[in-house]
């Protein structure tokens, strides 16, 4: 075991599979040389060379497409992209290939591509550098939608993402790249070091793809969310002095609906909560499938907090972020329901 | 100068009713093009982009420094494959209009861009063809039972049921699936070329869009990455001068060639006549050796005519001259090689009816077999359940539950 942070974490994943298995390759902007803007492949192309680790053109959809191609050609691409806002260019090499391919070739023809991108706000990224656009994606059938929350998942996920047939979008939500984050902004910086799951296996692993987790048992209420709010949720959780448990869906599509369910069965109460604009987001998914399992057992309608509708503000990050002061009004609110 | 900015908005040469004009095609004799060596500099090669490589002459001789010199025996085998997919086409055509399958493309006057590519590649080159490619799936040996089954939707398609027709693939024969979205294959070939080059494999991958197409992104992607890491891929344009409506001036078409479009990343652009058997080979054979010696990408432009419509469900006729064909200055591929062929003295007219005939009857019996997997009205039908499978590598319970969901609702 060594202490990670998620940086190091997705390093070791990609670090641990190019040491395996000489088909797995990266490819993505600023990624070799340089080892990237957030150093996920810091040391990699030092290690592995120029031609496991590719440096590309600013050209998000011929960096997808290539992938594809690479996929098809027996590689296990790992590409990058360096920001989730940048993957519009590449969205109908996404949608339209790399997600059809195994189906419209009846399985003939697939390409076990795996995107990195970082998501999520609370790094002053403005509206370019700061979006979750996870229910796009997970509305995609063919393609998995993983979130992970601490450095252990992280490898385990990703590891299991670059090994799987099946194309995945991985999210990183940047902001817990380097630490746990509780909501607040003004607090001193938080590191990975003092959080139980900083503690990862050096060595191989995995967390498997279709699994939500339980990360805080509780009994009064059923908070479901991912990433970043994960840490946010928490600390809410005990602000507001609710017994609740708290589940990291981390695999957003195909989902593990029946952990989120059993849960709100057994607690009545369910708050979602995600960074994502609410219209049309991943939360109204869920409610929707949680209310149809859970209906005779809920004491009070399901609650979302969300971003707000809006682009991300750059001046007013935090009052666009879902923080501790929402969630702490969801969870009230949800509680004074009878 | 004019005094004020404004907007050109371009115009195809001849619409309905006024007589064809094909002037603005820049041609050059056959012959008359150098062929360079193998390793030429980009910048040594520029006039490749511009000129137009052409081995048939107007007498049907073959000429010029490309000339490959192909035996007559094997000058019959094309013949034969481009025969073939026209009779294929004009078979399926009819069916088509009969009402016995949903819709259907045809390569009518581009025949030759799929036969003399195939005949250059060799077996372990991926092919990532467009929707018209339909000649290279025959040549790398698809039975035409399952092309047509693939039309059908019948219990022994290809697709089971989830593709349009003409939307084949075979790994088998390592031409890739084909999508309805236009040029998303052509970076995928660079990619695979990319992938051979890092195995140190020396397979190459060749790609096909049309003239419309190059306005994708997806084509400057492509073109990008293949100059950037010069993978081994060959990227060709079907320059047939119509994207349905559209003829090829709204792609760019009309101030340079598209064959030129590469020079700007130093990929070498090869213009070749493509109705013209001989000089498309020797074109192709040219860049695959290339690229197979570590020489990087080209971009050949084949200067073709869309003979038919777009697809089954479209009308030319309203858009361009009814008899634009027949003035297209670079004849017809089929026709040409036939002509080559007898003056040579190793072909006949009777022949080629012989061969028509056996050809038609080879499609016919074809046809009939297909029909015994079920037709669009007629059973065997595919169970329907199956539409469930291949979304991911193993059905995740989702998707199976929708599956029961919808057999009780709806039945298979």
């Amino acid at each position: 075991m060594a202490q990670m942070s998620m940086i190091d974490a997705i390093r070791s994943a990609m670090d641990v599979l190019m040491e395996k298995d000489p088909n797995v390759i990266v490819l993505g902007q600023d990624i070799g040389y340089f080892g990237g803007v957030f150093r996920c492949t810091d040391g990699l192309q030092r290690k592995y060379g120029e031609h496991r680790v590719i440096d590309a053109p600013i050209a998000e959809g011929g960096i997808i497409g290539a992938a594809i191609g690479m996929g098809v050609n027996g590689l296990r691409p790992v590409a990058e992209i360096q920001f989730a806002d940048y993957i519009y260019p590449g969205f109908d090499q996404i949608v339209s290939e790399l997600a059809r391919l195994r189906y419209r070739s009846c399985g003939e023809f697939f390409s076990p591509v795996t995107i990195r991108t970082p998501c999520g706000g609370g790094i002053r990224g403005g509206q370019t550098h700061s979006q979750s656009p996870e229910a796009i994606f997970a509305h995609v059938s063919g393609i998995r939608s993983v979130m992970p929350s601490n450095p252990y998942d992280a490898k385990g996920l990703l590891i299991s993402a670059i090994e799987s047939d099946d194309p995945v979008i991985f999210f990183e939500p940047k902001r817990i790249y380097n630490g746990p984050f509780d909501g607040d902004p003004d607090k001193p910086a938080v590191s990975w070091a003092s959080h139980p799951k900083g503690e990862v296996p050096e060595g191989y692993y995995t967390v498997p793809l279709d699994t939500a987790e339980v990360v805080e048992p509780g009994e009064e209420l059923t908070i479901v969310t991912y990433g970043t709010l994960v840490h946010v949720a928490k600390a809410a959780a005990d602000e507001a002095g609710v017994d609740a448990e708290i589940i990291d869906v981390r695999s957003l599509a195909p989902l593990d609906i029946k952990t989120l369910t059993e849960s709100v069965n057994k607690t009545g109460r369910c708050l979602i909560a995600h960074e994502a604009t609410r219209f049309g987001g991943y939360g109204g998914e869920l409610a929707a499938r949680i209310q149809k399992e859970c209906f005779w057992n809920l004491e009070a309608p399901i609650g979302r907090v969300a971003g707000w509708d809006t682009p991300y503000p750059h001046a007013f990050e935090w009052q666009y972020f879902p923080g501790k002061k929402r969630l702490v009004h969801g969870i009230r609110k949800m509680m004074e329901e009878v | 100068m004019a005094r004020k900015s404004r907007l050109h908005i371009p115009r195809p040469s001849a619409r309905p009713g006024d007589k064809p004009d094909f002037s603005y095609l820049n041609l050059s004799p056959a012959g008359s093009t150098d062929k360079p060596a193998i390793g030429a500099r980009t910048s040594e090669i520029e006039n490749l982009s511009y000129e137009l490589v052409r081995v048939l002459d107007d007498d049907h001789e073959a000429v010029g420094p490309w000339n490959p010199n192909i035996d007559a025996a094997e000058l019959q085998i094309a013949l034969r494959w481009m025969l073939l997919n026209r009779v294929f086409d004009k078979r399926m055509w009819q069916i088509q209009r009969q009402g016995r399958i949903s819709f259907y493309m045809e390569a009518l006057g581009e025949e030759a861009v799929s036969i003399a590519q195939a005949m250059a590649l060799l077996p372990g080159d991926m092919c990532f063809p467009s929707y018209r490619n339909q000649g290279l799936y025959m040549y790398r040996g698809v039975k035409l039972v399952d092309m047509m089954c693939q039309c059908l939707s019948n219990t022994r398609d290809m697709c089971k049921g989830r593709q349009l027709p003409i939307m084949y693939h075979s790994r088998e024969a390592n031409v890739f699936s084909i999508s309805g979205n236009l040029g998303t294959q052509y970076p995928h070939a660079v990619g695979w070329a990319m992938a051979s080059a890092i195995k140190g494999e020396d397979h190459i991958a060749a790609s096909w869009v049309g003239d419309g197409s190059t306005a994708e992104a997806d084509f400057h992607h492509a073109l990008t990455f293949a100059a950037v890491y010069q993978a081994p891929v060959i990227l060709n344009v079907v320059n047939n001068q119509w994207a349905i409506s559209t003829f090829q001036g709204f792609a760019g078409g009309e101030r340079r060639p598209f064959a030129a479009r590469g020079l700007g990343l130093g990929i070498p652009g090869i213009r070749v006549d493509g109705n013209d058997l001989l000089a498309i080979y020797s074109v192709t054979l040219w860049a695959a050796e290339r690229a197979r010696r570590g020489g990087g990408p080209t971009l050949i432009e084949l200067v073709t005519y869309r003979a038919g419509a777009h697809s089954t469900s479209d009308d030319p006729s309203k858009y361009r001259p009814k008899d634009e064909a027949e003035f297209f200055p670079l004849g017809d591929p089929i026709e040409r090689l036939k002509d080559h062929l007898i003056s040579v003295g190793k072909w006949s007219e009777e022949k080629h009816e012989q061969l028509t005939e056996e050809l038609k009857a080879e499609v016919l019996a074809a046809w009939k077999e297909a029909q015994q997997y079920g037709t669009m009205t007629e059973g065997p039908f595919l169970d329907s359940a199956s539409m469930f499978d291949d979304i991911y590598a193993e059905t995740p319970p989702h998707l199976e539950s929708q599956r029961r969901y919808m057999l009780e609702i709806e039945g298979s």
